[in-house]
């Protein structure tokens, strides 16, 4: 069966494709209300948040837009020290869709919410007439969390002298996997796109002085550590050897030309701690899922001598060094 | 590092005190190379990189982008580039901003890709915008290979083909001052390294052939420092490079491809510097003559920066006005461009 113009005209197949997909997958008491607005508990410091995902295809290697559109906003809400509680599901379907593909999807994005701990409280489709260059299927997820009472958010100019900067694991595998199928290359490089929740959890409720912490998404690792930088005024420096990168990813960009530093990740975090709960944060994230391949990249410089020159540096793997500047340019193709 | 052999030329390298030594990079892979290795960090302040006409799209003259636009925007017409080349600015914009216009203009990574577009879309004309070195020829006479076998009739090339040995007898003469060659890995794969060693003969000054890991690049510099005002010629590719080269892509070429006059961005018309279809095959060309025409924005000095002339600090747009966000000149939109290597990795 196909998605056609009438699944969007707000009548009967209207209501019909609600009750046996959407309804079917994020049943629970808040949503088979089905009001205008979902009424739910909560108090104290609210963290909101918004993404929409647009990505071809819409079903990859190791996940899907579903998979996709509750780990970006659910990672968003954990890196303000939040505890993810409610997100919305709003659909854009074009006529012609897969129905097949469309309960794959929502199928997938209830599964990921139960894992994040959220719940899918209010949602949205329309349906839209079919234009040539799109995947079939938008998908926007608004969420809202809790922050926990005595949690200092992290913050991006919240880096100290020393801290150093942990990386939960390789880079570059979702933009590698998407780009691979995009291009009909085989191999075995799968999606990371994951939901933080265990590892930031630890984090957290452990109290480490976790001074920023931020999802390793569009722009790459290179981008967000040059946000650090500036918003801290201090310098950066990394250690290229201990960037880690699957071989099959490393393998991918040498043939393309690629920077695994630039690329997009949609199930990893970067940190800045400080250095005395270092290891012990490096432990925690290691035990959790998902962080596994957690590395100590670099540390912190802030003082006289770093003072005029705020940025990134590398030292190559044969001992030189070179400015890693914030992602240029459109860099690569839309990917998330 | 645990090679002392190596530890030994990085502190040589670092501790070089003689007389001022300028080394002419002529690949914009080894461009980047250098800087993604960091390597003029580890070198004294006597040694001097010198990018040269090497980046494919940088030495673009403003001629092809602009018949590529027109032809973006001619009915039933479609075309199809690597993804550098369509944000270089042309007369009036660049490909990307033709596109906005409604030219018909897409990204492709090989240009084997156009075979099959054109056969999926017969009544499509395609015109795959052909520009590159010795190492990238072999590909598009591959392409006209496909094309003549399946008989298609709507896909064209529109060259910009370009070969090394008569640019850098362009740069000797005219820019000079330049004590050794890095010689392109890549290019000398294809021609045999044996063209390097008849330049160094030729032009008195060495030439070591390179590939593109930090190590290898630090024994290339190593090895051109020892051999500077003598003169010379050095293999250190190996592996991937012969002295006679890749005959059956050279024979492949000279099957569908001639040496031509070419344009290069700030060096103008020179003698014998690229190559274009042969007669016989004119029907698989866009409209490649006598798109000499060249003109860089204001205040750009990329055609100074291209010779090595100068460096791209001393352009007075570098990192200004001009960024890889906002590229005025082609050096900072390329990937393999000097200016965009200086810019982004703080050189």
């Amino acid at each position: 069966m196909k998605i056609t113009m009438a699944h969007g005209s707000g009548g009967e197949s209207t209501s019909r494709l609600i009750e046996e997909v959407f309804s079917k997958y994020f049943n629970n008491e808040y949503l088979s209300e089905l009001s205008d607005s979902a009424v739910v508990p909560g108090a104290g410091r609210l963290a909101i948040t918004t993404d929409s995902f647009v990505v071809t295809p819409v079903i990859f290697p190791g996940g899907d837009i579903g998979r996709l559109s509750v780990c970006g906003t659910v990672n968003d809400l954990l890196m303000s020290g939040a505890v993810p509680k409610y997100i919305t599901c709003g659909c854009i379907l074009e006529e012609g869709l897969d129905m097949e593909i469309l309960d794959k999807v929502i199928a997938s994005m209830a599964e990921t919410a139960r894992e994040a701990g959220v719940v899918v409280v209010t949602g949205d489709t329309k349906v839209v007439e079919k234009h040539s260059d799109v995947s079939g299927l938008i998908i926007n997820t608004s969420g809202v969390g809790f922050i926990p009472e005595g949690i200092d958010a992290p913050g991006p100019s919240h880096l100290e002298d020393g801290d150093k900067i942990i990386v939960s694991g390789n880079l570059g595998d979702h933009h590698a996997a998407i780009l691979g199928t995009r291009m009909g290359i085989e191999n075995d490089i799968i999606s990371d796109n994951a939901p933080l929740v265990e590892m930031t959890r630890k984090l957290m409720d452990n109290g480490l002085r976790v001074h920023a912490m931020r999802d390793v998404t569009r722009g790459g690792l290179g981008t967000v550590l040059n946000e650090f930088a500036s918003a801290s005024k201090c310098q950066i420096e990394l250690s290229e050897t201990d960037i880690p990168v699957s071989p099959s990813v490393k393998d991918f960009c040498g043939i393309l030309g690629l920077n695994p530093i630039y690329m997009g990740n949609e199930g990893k975090m970067v940190i800045s701690v400080h250095k005395d709960d270092a290891e012990k944060a490096l432990l925690l994230i290691k035990e959790s899922k998902y962080g596994e391949n957690a590395t100590v990249i670099g540390e912190v410089k802030k003082g006289k001598e770093s003072a005029d020159n705020i940025n990134v540096i590398v030292r190559t793997k044969i001992g030189g060094k070179r400015v890693v500047g914030p992602m240029y340019g459109e860099g690569l193709p839309r990917i998330c | 590092m645990s090679n002392p052999a190596l530890d030994k030329i990085i502190e040589e390298l670092k501790n070089y005190d003689g007389r001022e030594i300028r080394l002419m990079e002529v690949c914009g892979t080894h461009t980047a190379a250098i800087s993604e290795n960091g390597i003029p960090s580890m070198l004294s302040d006597k040694i001097k990189l010198i990018s040269g006409p090497g980046c494919p799209v940088c030495v673009t003259v403003t001629a092809v982008i602009d018949t590529l636009i027109e032809l973006s925007l001619t009915e039933k017409t479609c075309v199809l580039t690597f993804g550098d080349l369509i944000r270089v600015k042309g007369t009036d914009g660049s490909l990307a901003d033709a596109k906005a216009r409604g030219g018909n203009v897409r990204m492709v990574y090989s240009p084997m890709d156009s075979i099959k577009l054109a056969k999926d879309n017969p009544d499509t004309n395609f015109v795959f915008a052909a520009i590159g070195f010795e190492t990238t020829t072999p590909v598009y006479a591959l392409l006209i290979e496909e094309a003549e076998k399946l008989r298609l009739k709507n896909i064209k090339i529109l060259t910009s083909l370009k070969t090394m040995p008569e640019v850098i007898r362009w740069v000797v003469k005219n820019a000079g001052n330049i004590d050794g060659f890095i010689a392109p890995g890549h290019v000398a794969a294809v021609t045999g390294g044996g063209i390097f060693n008849d330049l160094s003969k030729e032009l008195g000054i060495p030439f070591v052939v390179s590939g593109f890991e930090g190590e290898q690049l630090l024994m290339t510099i190593y090895a051109l420092l020892k051999m500077a005002g003598k003169g010379g010629y050095k293999n250190l590719y190996k592996s991937a490079v012969s002295e006679e080269g890749n005959l059956s892509a050279k024979e492949k070429v000279a099957k569908y491809f001639e040496v031509s006059d070419s344009s290069w961005r700030g060096m103008g018309k020179i003698p014998g510097s690229g190559m274009a279809l042969k007669p016989e095959y004119r029907q698989f060309d866009a409209g490649s003559y006598g798109l000499d025409e060249d003109h860089e924005p204001a205040g750009c000095r990329c055609a100074s920066v291209l010779v090595g002339a100068i460096s791209p600090h001393e352009c007075p747009l570098f990192g200004k006005k001009c960024t890889p966000d906002n590229a005025h000149g082609a050096c900072m939109v390329s990937t393999e461009g000097s200016c965009y290597n200086y810019f982004i990795s703080g050189r």
